[in-house]
């Protein structure tokens, strides 16, 4: 990639090349702000372009919804021309479960089960992210323990969700299961560990406004310990069987390339975003809960094809479990609620908020609007997986149909999610 | 391919690498906090008269499927007892989320462990009624037992002398916080 596009890397370059000289740094001088808005180019997404003339005869497909590969009920509805794509609409909504309207007739806490419900590969992530936006709009503080908690859980979430995801893209690729099987042995331990944590295996349930439902039961740490130290020779056996894989790289090199300027203006995030190239990752950015206390660092791709893709989710496992060895490490003891927070009749005060998490599959944002009632006035959920879904006709077009499903696969949806 | 191989030959040996049981004949033992569906604890011998429950309603209030439905029990001249007449929980609509077990202040409503709940029939069998959800505390001593110590401090009982005849506890506890009841 010729364009710089780390913004910092350009600055420090800059700045070693001379190009500012330090004359200019006069801080008694009236700071000349970069003009708003954001640090990339925003150009306005055209139309789909016109349908190149075809040398034969276009063919209409409708993939879905009971596809096996569209993971879960997504239909795209593809125009061929010949094997390659021209066109590829998305159709969803065939899960649409009413989520937002529902959550403004609940009560807040009883908001949160239905949390666990949209992306349900990882329900403790989405718990927080609720309550990071509750607590915001309630200016609650969450004890020390509770903020470890919530990072172990929510990076033991990261290596289900990931892991499951290389399996199943492998599985859209004809392997038959094999690696998903070993994904799914892997994820089956964790999920163990959130069961005996939280009472059920995927709708935890578990965060609440001010901290964790309840304290870890005893032997959980040593369980999750051996969990965390045995997970690199997981990643290490995938790597060996996967990373070099003829097949594999046949199929994802080159496919489906997000070039980082149209992944910026979609507002792609998570994976997909960082394998373009783009430093993002909220973690970084917003530094919620306690994430500056951890080493951790954020891999980025170059190309921006599939494999990339794949090899970010790789890659991220591999800083989960760092930070997760940081966690179990430095866990201290405490409270893990704060115990002035009130369970029924939770009213907070007047206002809005958003709260935003980087969620396995992307920024995860709650954005809540209270009228000092005892259900939300307005709520609404920026989901990770509908948002990087929009760019999917990009990726595919000039792909043949197969390659679709890989692309799909790579994109990381869970309807629930989607469609809400 | 030796990562197969090695996946192969370890599953013969290594639980690591075979986790998979034969489900029905084997089982595995669930974790302490394992939850499925809510059940009634009862004190005592009685599964009527020893309910916990005082038909306050607050579980029905703050379910967020409201699964629960409950009516109080009235003596004659139609004042309410602190009973349910009616409480029935529709399983095909709960969604094990415990909300009414956080929030339930007599420690009346726990969850229960037991999750082979299948049925041939899509309404009659799924809800179940105050008969069908009760169960003794020694039972819940059974399933949850450090839940059910610390429930039984609160409640104000010891925890293995169930009196011949016991007061119920839901009164004992309504005595002690009545100013939890005109929620």
């Amino acid at each position: 990639m010729s364009k710089p596009l780390d913004f910092d890397a350009a600055e420090q370059l800059a700045m070693a090349t001379g190009d500012v000289e330090p004359e200019q740094l006069d801080h008694d001088a009236p700071v000349s702000l970069p003009p708003p808005g954001p640090r990339y180019e925003a150009v306005p997404r055209a139309a789909s372009p016109a349908i190149p003339e075809p040398e034969g005869e276009l063919l209409e497909v409708s993939v879905g919804p009971h596809h096996p590969s569209t993971h879960g009920v997504f239909r795209m509805n593809v125009v061929l021309d010949g094997e390659k794509i021209v066109q590829l609409k998305p159709v969803f909504g065939y899960l649409h479960r009413n989520h937002e309207k529902l959550g403004e007739q609940t009560t807040y806490l009883g908001n949160m089960p239905y949390t666990d419900r949209l992306d349900y590969f990882c329900s403790l992530s989405n718990n927080w992210a609720y309550a990071l936006a509750v607590e915001k709009l309630a200016g609650l503080k969450v004890p020390e323990r509770a903020e470890y908690i919530r990072v172990i859980t929510a990076e033991l979430t990261r290596l289900v969700n990931h892991s499951s995801l290389v399996g199943f893209l492998l599985h859209d690729m004809g392997t038959m299961g094999t690696p998903l099987m070993y994904a799914f042995r892997e994820r089956e331990k964790i999920l163990d560990a959130f069961e005996a944590l939280t009472g059920a295996r995927m709708m935890c349930n578990y965060h609440r406004f001010g901290g964790c439902r309840v304290d870890l039961p005893p032997g959980w740490l040593d369980q999750v310990r051996t969990i965390v130290d045995n997970f690199p020779r997981f990643i290490d056996e995938m790597e060996r069987l996967l990373s070099e894989n003829e097949v594999l790289i046949a199929r994802t090199h080159g496919v489906g390339v997000l070039p980082p300027e149209l992944a910026v203006n979609a507002g792609v995030t998570g994976p997909s975003l960082r394998a373009s190239g783009i430093n993002y990752d909220l973690r970084k950015v917003d530094r919620y809960g306690i994430y500056d206390r951890f080493q951790f660092r954020v891999p980025l791709g170059e190309k921006g094809d599939v494999y990339d893709r794949y090899m970010m989710r790789i890659l991220e496992m591999r800083e989960s479990v760092k930070i997760l060895q940081q966690a179990l490490r430095d866990i201290p003891e405490g409270p893990v609620i704060d115990p002035k927070v009130r369970l029924r009749n939770f009213t907070p005060p007047v206002g809005e908020a958003y709260g935003r998490i980087e969620a396995p599959k992307g920024e995860l944002g709650f954005y809540l609007i209270s009228d000092g009632s005892k259900k939300p006035y307005r709520y609404r959920i920026r989901p990770p997986s509908f948002i990087n879904l929009t760019v999917l006709e990009d990726m595919c077009r000039g792909h043949t149909l197969a390659d679709a499903v890989i692309i799909l696969g790579a994109v990381d949806i869970v309807l629930g999610e989607v469609d809400r | 391919m030796i990562e197969t191989a090695r996946n192969f030959v370890g599953s013969y040996y290594d639980p690591a690498r075979f986790p998979t049981i034969q489900y029905p004949e084997e089982r595995q033992p669930l974790p302490e906090n394992s939850r499925s569906f809510p059940i009634l604890i009862y004190d005592g011998e009685d599964p009527e008269a020893g309910l916990r429950c005082v038909a306050c309603k607050i579980c029905e209030k703050e379910c967020p499927p409201q699964c629960i439905y409950i009516v109080v029990e009235r003596d004659e001249k139609g004042r309410a007892k602190r009973h349910p007449a009616v409480f029935d929980l529709d399983i095909s609509v709960c969604m094990g989320c415990q909300i009414c077990v956080e929030v339930c202040p007599f420690d009346s409503i726990k969850m229960d462990v037991a999750f082979e709940k299948a049925g041939t029939d899509r309404f009659g069998r799924m809800l179940l009624h105050k008969q069908d959800l009760a169960r003794p505390n020694e039972y819940f001593h059974q399933i949850h037992p450090t839940e059910a110590a610390q429930s039984d401090e609160r409640v104000g009982k010891t925890k293995k002398a169930p009196k011949p005849k016991p007061k119920p506890a839901a009164d004992a506890a309504a005595e002690r916080q009545p100013s939890r009841l005109a929620a």
